[in-house]
């Protein structure tokens, strides 16, 4: 029963918050920056409805999201959480190196982009240079969240059974 | 030089030769 709930539950979880996760951090890179860029050299400009209705809400499920699916992630791995984080067993360097890549782009949502999406939305006061400077930012954060997105998402499922085998060999 | 994350290619073309580069890092460490 605990493995059912452990790997079974667990794993289903995990990658349904992930699809929640990299589907909104797709949409923005995908859809929405190129959607507000048109939006901007329209006359007049016309991309207020994106950034008061639907960025607020596309960016609460994006960081939720991203806790979740890490905070599953740790839950699968358990009492391999160090085997993997650490590298302490061979069998574990492909889902290590994947865990590495989904921590460090939890950090980047939670530490760069979210801070700095508050001041373009205007949820906290910022001057028209602070916001300049948070676009810049937030973007890059984002796009290196995408490019991290590309090897994550091998690590993940080239990390278990007959996927390790075909990718790394027995 | 242009930042290749300014632009959708560049961003999926460093991620896949990022994912080529962990790849052959990873078959090492694992002496495959």
């Amino acid at each position: 029963m605990w493995d059912f709930v452990h790997y079974g539950l667990g794993r289903w979880l995990h990658i349904l918050f992930g699809m929640v996760w990299v589907g909104m951090l797709y949409y923005f890179n995908l859809v929405q920056v190129e959607a507000l860029r048109k939006a901007a050299l329209d006359s007049p400009p016309s991309g207020a409805g994106i950034m008061r209705h639907v960025a607020p809400r596309a960016l609460l499920f994006f960081r939720w999201a991203a806790v979740l699916t890490w905070a599953m992630g740790a839950f699968i791995l358990g009492d391999r959480f160090d085997d993997a984080f650490l590298f302490k067993e061979v069998a574990y360097v492909p889902i290590g190196i994947g865990a590495w890549l989904g921590t460090i782009m939890l950090f980047n949502v939670w530490v760069l982009i979210w801070p700095n999406q508050k001041k373009i939305l205007g949820l906290t006061s910022a001057t028209e240079d602070e916001k300049a400077r948070a676009r810049r930012v937030a973007f890059l954060a984002s796009r290196t969240n995408t490019m991290l997105s590309v090897p994550m998402l091998f690590f993940m499922v080239a990390s278990g059974g007959v996927f390790r085998t075909a990718m790394f060999g027995g | 030089m242009k930042n290749p994350l300014d632009s959708l290619w560049g961003t999926f073309a460093a991620g896949l030769v990022l994912t080529a580069v962990l790849y052959f890092l990873a078959r090492t460490c694992m002496g495959a």
